[in-house]
């Protein structure tokens, strides 16, 4: 089972709960931290790493002497990293998205492929927790590509435990694209509310089960509650704000392990999960197990 | 034309809240929010639309099923697992399309179609501050930047027709695309950070970034009593990166109440945490060089 | 003397300078020596997400245009345009474009060897 710890705001308590929900699982698991502009739940789990790779993006390379400047590259090109211009082949590397596309183009061959550092992937252990995150390079734009090269090395031997990056364009989706149930984490407040609104949007078409968990309960009103009401969004757990979570969480410290009394709320999120995820996986397998009994 | 961007790195400090109240705070300016993936800015500015556009950006490709000869082409072109075989044929995800138009060019029966994307909306708007721009991007589209730019210059064409003095942005969270096309060309970037292990490692990043394209950068603490030893860590990274210190604001539940009635906190209280948002922002003024020696 | 490409706000040599050079309105090409131009629309550079600066070079290449003048030339199109061997002023507006070319042909401007801004994708 992968399960996906998403926000559409940044700062709801994302890490917080992936972290915490890591340490209370039962079985084995794998915490993978999608956010690679900010990596932040190593700093939580403190794994001892193991391995780490650079990933790389294809991106052209052209020869001057093998081109005709027929420009076949320069309009198949959306991103303009490469173009003719007066007669001569130019590359912009940061530009490409690595599509491939001028590389099969060109009728001379005159274009091969090199390589863009998107930043690196590291894994490693936390106890008995498999930890996998990736951290961009300082400078890169783009974070899919990194996303998708963290994803190459995912276990799927166990459960796994995904804390997405904040927000609801493209590197979010690209993290909860292959989750079985999606958790979105709010706040109260009308900025976490209308954020979980702009997350439920951006996340539906997706079709997987989703659950809210509602951090820092009782700072706010209750506009998050009715809507979830009112929209069948299920809440899984309730963490209320607590000034003593705060400064836990300013230490560095797992909630569930630095706060023992909030450790039962954890197990119940973790137990909710898996019915959500589930569910669905029970009303899919239904017909098979009728034709069994017939 | 002087520009403050506040920006943050990890979501939550506390960005968009003071952000608002430098609003308030500022004379002669117009107000940008430049988070246009989750924007948050207008639940305290309460903007009125004076006018509005849609945005289009980039491209989807779509599979005719009519003048599809299912050859699988464009299956094994595609390097970002957009393209599935369905019971009908090839179809494409739009959502995984990175509209790089490989597919398009290479089919034979020139069988796709190269559709534009309706990312989202723009909005030139009035607030009791002063003028605003901000958009939103529908959930799940690309955050290239380009909607990001675009916003800035309708906000520099607006300082220069209604003679205004700054453009004060709230920046994305992030340094990927939307955070880089926020602060290129920028005269001043102001991050707000936390005392928590995740403040300080997303500030070290953003702050390289910031270095990276050579903006000036002031830091802001936010909730520094949270952890004081955090706090001072923070200092010293900013004397060690020659980062200026623009104020230290202690955690108080007031943020949170005044933001629940939909006001900025200098609106909201008279003294207290509201006294030293104001001195805080009279020292970004004297950083950007905003303000008459005294 | 070269044509020279002027980033403008307008269609007109009396229009303001267009500060930036990748998403500038239009781009007037000038020859100096009669001060009759074309006006070439940039507006298949703005609508890019990325890389405006790259496709303004290119319509200022394919124009034969010699010499660029405009507020700032990000490094991309800095590089796109040097290496088609074309002369790039910087730091020349608040002026008209017919100001720019006089100052240019006076000698006023002396070619960038370096942009003035950083990368950015704006």
């Amino acid at each position: 089972m992968i399960v996906a710890v998403a926000s559409g705001k940044g700062g709801t308590g994302k890490t917080t709960v992936a972290a915490s929900l890591t340490k209370v699982w039962a079985g084995p698991v794998q915490a993978v931290d999608m956010d690679v502009e900010e990596p932040n739940l190593h700093l939580f789990l403190k794994p001892e790493l193991t391995g780490r790779e650079t990933a790389r993006l294809p991106v052209p390379l052209a020869d001057q002497a093998k081109c005709t400047a027929c420009r076949a590259c320069a309009e198949i090109c959306q991103f303009k990293a490469i173009t003719v211009l007066a007669g001569y082949v130019m590359t912009f590397p940061d530009m490409c998205h690595g599509c491939g596309g001028c590389t099969a183009v060109c009728p001379e061959g005159a274009i091969t492929e090199d390589y863009r550092e998107l930043g690196e992937v590291l894994w490693g252990r936390s106890g008995e927790i498999d930890f996998l995150m990736g951290r961009l390079r300082i400078g890169e734009a783009m974070s899919p590509p990194l996303m998708r090269a963290v994803w190459q090395r995912v276990d799927r031997i166990g459960d796994v435990i995904v804390d997405a990056p904040p927000g609801v364009s493209c590197p979010a989706i690209a993290a909860v694209w292959p989750a079985d149930v999606i958790l979105l984490v709010s706040e109260p407040t009308p900025f976490g509310f209308h954020d979980l609104k702009l997350a439920r949007a951006a996340f539906a078409p997706l079709d997987k089960p989703m659950g809210v968990v509602v951090n820092r309960a009782g700072l706010g009103d209750e506009a998050l509650y009715e809507y979830c009401r009112e929209t069948d969004l299920p809440i899984l757990l309730e963490i209320p704000f607590d000034r003593r979570i705060a400064e836990a969480y300013a230490q560095g410290l797992v909630i569930a392990e630095a706060r023992p009394e909030y450790r039962q709320g954890f197990l119940d999120l973790a137990g909710r999960v898996r019915d959500l995820a589930g569910r669905v996986r029970d009303l899919a397998a239904a017909p098979l197990l009728e034709a069994r009994h017939a | 034309m002087p520009e403050i961007t506040i920006i943050s790195g990890k979501g939550g400090t506390g960005k968009t809240s003071l952000t608002a109240a430098f609003a308030h705070l500022a004379q002669n300016h117009v107000i940008c929010d430049l988070d246009v993936d989750a924007p948050d800015l207008h639940l305290l500015l309460d903007p009125e639309h004076e006018k509005a556009e849609e945005f289009y950006s980039g491209h989807t490709a779509v599979i005719d099923r009519e003048l599809c000869t299912n050859c699988g082409q464009c299956l094994e072109l595609c390097r970002f697992t957009a393209i599935a075989q369905g019971p009908e044929g090839p179809t494409v995800d739009p959502i995984a399309c990175e509209g790089c138009k490989v597919c398009v060019h290479f089919c034979p029966a020139q069988a796709i179609n190269w559709l534009e994307d309706h990312c989202g909306r723009w909005y030139i708007s009035r607030t009791r501050f002063g003028p605003m721009v901000h958009a939103q991007l529908f959930p799940g589209e690309e955050n290239s930047g380009k909607l990001v730019a675009l916003l800035r210059e309708r906000a520099r064409a607006i300082t220069q027709e209604g003679n205004l003095d700054l453009i004060l942005s709230d920046g994305a969270p992030g340094l990927g695309c939307p955070v880089i096309s926020s602060l290129s060309g920028t005269d001043l970037a102001v991050i707000v950070t936390e005392p928590t292990p995740s403040g300080v490692h997303d500030l070290d990043r953003v702050a390289d970034l910031c270095a990276h394209f050579r903006i000036p950068a002031g830091v802001l603490i936010n909730k520094w009593d949270l952890n004081a030893d955090q706090s001072q860590a923070i200092e010293r990274l900013c004397l060690k990166k020659g980062l200026n210190l623009v104020g230290k604001l202690p955690f108080d539940p007031a943020f949170t109440q005044a933001m629940v009635q939909r006001m900025v906190i200098t609106e909201f209280q008279s003294e207290g945490l509201a006294d030293e948002v104001k001195a805080v922002w009279r020292r970004i003024q004297d950083l950007a060089g905003l303000r008459a020696a005294a | 003397m070269d044509k020279i490409a002027v980033s403008s706000q307008g269609r007109s040599l009396d229009d303001q300078v267009d500060p930036r050079f990748g998403r500038a309105a239009y781009f007037i090409v000038v020859d100096p020596d009669t001060m009759s131009f074309e006006v070439l629309d940039n507006g298949d550079s703005r609508a890019m997400a990325q890389g405006a600066g790259i496709q303004a070079a290119e319509i200022v290449a394919d124009s034969g245009a010699k010499v660029v003048l405009s507020g700032f030339v990000g490094p991309k199109a800095f590089q796109a345009l040097s290496a088609a061997g074309i002369k790039i002023g910087q730091g020349v507006d608040g002026v008209t474009v017919r100001e720019a070319v006089e100052r240019y042909k006076s000698g006023q401007v002396s070619p960038a060897s370096r942009p003035t801004k950083p990368g950015h994708w704006s």
